[in-house]
């Protein structure tokens, strides 16, 4: 069995999955079902200031987005910060760092925009012997129109600011947590190293409305006919996640400050594909809420079989594995020519391939009166719309034409490696060396 | 009433009375809502959906499931009704596992087809339960159609007319319409009246009158139709029932099994009707299969089904034989009745094996019997009473691809006409068909 012990920051935890900061983290009963079921660490829900708590709205706090079996795809949630007090929290905390301390315990912490709330929180928290803290810079609602959360994440010299605060007033390892709500992940992530961070988190949650109810015009989750924005998280904003974790991962500005993953993990299999792409932990929430703790069962075991398979004897040789093949587009090479095949075996003559081919693509798939439906090379363009329509796996495939082979379609022989930038249509191209 | 299974002779009431509710309930009751979700959402959408080709009314199966799966039901209801006006009954007794889910591409992948018989009857149960009748007739046309026979092809084709502004009159011989609907499938496939329901629907497009009790030949003659009306349309089925051809075949005890399957759908407490503890069915189609699980259903103790070939040449389905086998009917193939042994009263059926021989089936010389109180005959039914001047195709109304028979102003569709497989969806398209090319022929007349 591959061995998925994690140093994070110096943050130990006898696995890589972690609970994320919301509701399954909120207080000590949870957190130990947690830790008993066997997650490897938690950040607990956010703290706020000391004083009167948060409220949370008393009707609907989380919207979805189902499939046709009610499988959740997608929720979304407009709770706040914790609501419970802070002493109650901090002695929680404390007591259940005491009683599972082989777990990590990270604290999550959101407090008004100045250094003397700051200051006050961190030396609280350090007082329960905590892991480390998080800072939440992402919740997209009700904390952000208080000028906290993603109002503070969606500006990069706020972040670097209060980061600088943390580390100043801390000697506790630091995460900040990122707001997707941005235009460009990197800027944040960068604020946030130079603030002096030991490592970011993301993603939060995305702005979002899971749906209108047709009948009241009201957007949902629907509090006594009014709808506000929530955050959207589960297996819906995955490849959102993925890209921002890998855009931070192959920056020259970031790359390597390390990364802990969050955005749709609901099996091994997602987790493992975060940390090819460069996180060191992953952190959990919809998938817990859905499914409850026992999920981490598979998702421990899947990771240690997949591991094993590999040959990979630790967590830290599969971080990061997949990060030098994320490119741009740019560097694409324009000389892998690829075209679609049908297994005639596996067909089960749906049509769905030359439906989509047809009416939405190249006319590369042909029908003959029988139901047989066959590429046709000299249109295709390896557009790969046809796999993805197939509900038959591995029926269509992509096929590489060879080097030296002539593209039917064009014409033109498949040559080395070539890319836009020296591309004779590209009016910036670069005259080839 | 101390009747039992194993009372002897044909007696009533062999059950509890509880019993009959249940076991001629709904065979397979409604999906509800999630169900009906998570089926449709199995549905591929084919391109030229090989599911429609398989239908003789040619649904478009795709989008009724995308109706579904989109959440209007009744959406989904309208674009079955818009080619097949008895959808709701056709959802329930429709061979499907040789027509539109045998075709279905999910067969082919995983032997499991999704699920259309079932959701066409959700979506149509769900617009008939709210009785909204969907389409509206047009401005009449003071065109008169005499349709004959309240069957599938008779109600089909009236409601099509009347749709079209056409002024219809349906005469049956029967004392309710609905034809087969109402007095020749099993009752389970129809419970709660279905067929009623789905004829007092569909009437309500308006313009339709019915005759109940009106037999042609004996109320009036197709020349008295022709001078009445600016077109006839038969559909009368197939009244005649074939004989064994052996001595003693009407013994006390033996009837024909569509006569027994009449009186147990007109029966309103089922545990009045009489059944044999042995009872033999002679015959491989449908017809039988709904003798002989009816039976069981009542009580009988024993019930075989004896057809004369194999399996494969049966007319009832895979599905209809493995229910009726699940019931507990006995199924013997390849043995023909030889003879009836009556004394009074039916005692046994005597029956020789066969196989394919030079001319044809030959009896292998191999003979058994089996003890038999009662014994329904269910070797398929015949045309008879063929009006005067219609010309026959074999034993069939001959007519054109749009039901026209040699007749000038007469066309005929259903069981009565060859061509189809004698299925309600068939007689829905010859009906349906057979008023377009009816409404084509009377207002190109007038244009």
């Amino acid at each position: 069995m591959a061995n998925l012990t994690t140093n994070f920051i110096g943050i130990k935890s006898p696995n890589p999955f972690w609970l994320a900061s919301a509701p399954p983290t909120d207080k000590e009963y949870n957190v130990v079902r947690a830790f008993k079921a066997g997650w490897g660490g938690v950040v607990w829900k956010t703290l706020g200031a000391e004083g009167p708590p948060v409220v949370n709205v008393n009707g609907p706090r989380y919207g979805a987005v189902w499939g046709a079996d009610r499988r959740l795809l997608g929720l979304n949630n407009i709770e706040l910060i914790t609501d419970r007090p802070l002493e109650v929290n901090l002695r929680e905390i404390k007591q259940v760092k005491r009683d599972w301390p082989d777990r990590a315990m990270v604290v999550s912490l959101m407090v008004p925009c100045d250094e003397e709330s700051w200051k006050a929180i961190l030396a609280r928290v350090e007082e329960t012997e905590a892991d480390g803290v998080e800072l939440n810079f992402g919740c997209p609602h009700g904390m952000s129109e208080r000028g906290m959360g993603s109002a503070v994440g969606q500006v990069p010299e706020y972040i670097e600011m209060v980061t600088r605060w943390v580390k100043q007033h801390s000697r506790m390892p630091c995460i900040v947590k990122l707001t997707p709500n941005i235009a460009d992940i990197r800027k944040p992530a960068e604020a946030a190293k130079r603030g002096g961070a030991d490592a970011v988190s993301l993603i939060n949650t995305i702005n979002s409305i899971t749906s209108v109810n047709l009948d009241t015009f009201s957007p949902e989750p629907m509090i006594d006919g009014k709808g506000a924005h929530g955050g959207y998280c589960g297996p819906a904003v995955k490849p959102i996640a993925l890209n921002m974790v890998a855009e931070i991962a192959r920056d020259p500005a970031t790359h390597g400050l390390p990364i802990s993953g969050i955005g749709g993990v609901t099996t091994w299999r997602d987790a493992a594909e975060f940390l090819t792409l460069g996180a060191g932990t992953v952190q959990v929430c919809t998938a817990a809420m859905t499914y409850g703790f026992g999920i981490i069962k598979e998702m421990t075991a899947g990771l240690s079989q997949y591991m094993d398979e590999k040959g990979f004897t630790s967590v830290d040789q599969l971080v990061g594995r997949a990060v030098p093949n994320v490119t741009d587009w740019q560097y694409l090479n324009l000389n892998y020519v690829a075209k679609a095949k049908i297994n005639q075996d596996l067909c089960i003559s749906c049509g769905r391939c030359y439906a989509a081919c047809e009416d939405t693509s190249h006319q590369a798939i042909s029908m003959s009166p029988d139901r047989k439906f066959e590429v046709i090379d000299a249109e295709c363009v390896a557009c790969n719309l046809c796999v993805n329509v197939c509900p038959v796996a591995d029926c269509i495939t992509m096929e590489p034409l060879a080097k030296g082979v002539t593209d039917p379609r064009t014409g033109e022989t498949v040559g080395d490696y070539t890319n836009w930038t020296t591309h004779p249509n590209n009016p910036m191209a670069r005259a080839a060396e | 009433m101390s009747n039992s299974p194993t009372t002897p002779g044909i007696v009533p009431a062999r059950l509890h009375p509880e019993a009959y509710a249940q076991n001629f309930d709904d065979l397979y009751p409604d999906y509800d809502p999630h169900e009906a979700m998570v089926a449709a959402d199995r549905c591929y959408f084919c391109h030229d959906a090989p599911c429609v080709t398989a239908c003789p009314t040619e649904i478009d199966i795709p989008l009724f499931i995308r109706q579904i799966q989109a959440g209007q039901p009744q959406a989904a209801g309208k674009t079955i009704f818009d080619q097949n006006i008895l959808g709701g009954m056709c959802a329930r007794v429709c061979p499907t596992e040789t027509l539109c889910e045998g075709a279905c591409v999910r067969e082919a992948a995983e032997g499991k087809p999704v699920e259309i018989g079932r959701l066409q009857r959700y979506a149509t149960d769900t617009l008939i339960a709210k009785n909204a009748h969907p389409y509206t007739r047009a401005a009449t046309t003071g065109k008169r159609v005499a349709v004959v026979g309240a069957g599938p092809a008779g109600l089909t084709c009236a409601h099509r007319l009347a749709m079209h502004g056409h002024d219809v009159v349906i005469l049956d011989a029967r004392e309710q319409p609905g034809g087969l609907n109402e007095y020749g499938i099993a009752a389970y496939k129809a419970a709660h009246g279905f067929a009623q329901t789905e004829v007092d629907w569909l009437l309500q497009i308006g313009g339709i009158t019915v005759q109940q009790g009106w037999r042609l030949g004996t109320d009036g003659t197709l020349a008295g139709l022709q001078a009445e009306y600016d077109a006839v349309f038969l559909g009368i089925g197939l009244a005649g029932v074939n004989a064994l051809g052996l001595a003693d075949e009407d013994a006390p005890g033996a009837r024909d099994a569509v006569e027994f399957i009449a009186e147990l759908r007109q029966t309103p407490d089922l545990s009045t009707l009489p059944v044999g503890r042995h009872v033999v069915v002679i015959g491989g189609g449908m017809t039988a299969v709904d003798a002989a699980v009816q039976s069981r259903l009542l009580g009988a103790e024993h019930v075989t089904m004896v057809y004369r070939r194999g399996r494969d040449a049966m007319g009832a389905s895979d599905h209809e034989l493995s229910h009726a086998a699940n019931e507990g009917v006995k199924i013997i193939t390849h043995a023909m009745p030889v003879a009836v042994h009556a004394n009074g009263a039916l005692r046994e059926v005597e029956f020789a094996y066969t196989h394919a021989g030079e001319t044809g089936l030959e009896p292998t010389g191999e003979t058994f019997r089996l003890q038999a109180d009662q014994l329904f005959k269910a070797i398929g039914q015949a045309l008879v009473n063929v009006p005067e001047g219609v010309t026959q195709d074999g034993r069939k109304i001959a007519v054109d691809a749009q039901g026209k028979t040699a007749l000038p102003g007469v066309w005929a569709g259903g069981d009565c006409t060859g061509g189809g497989e004698d299925l309600t969806v068939t007689a829905v398209a010859q009906g349906r068909d057979a008023a377009e090319s009816i409404h084509a022929a009377l207002m190109g007349a007038e244009a």
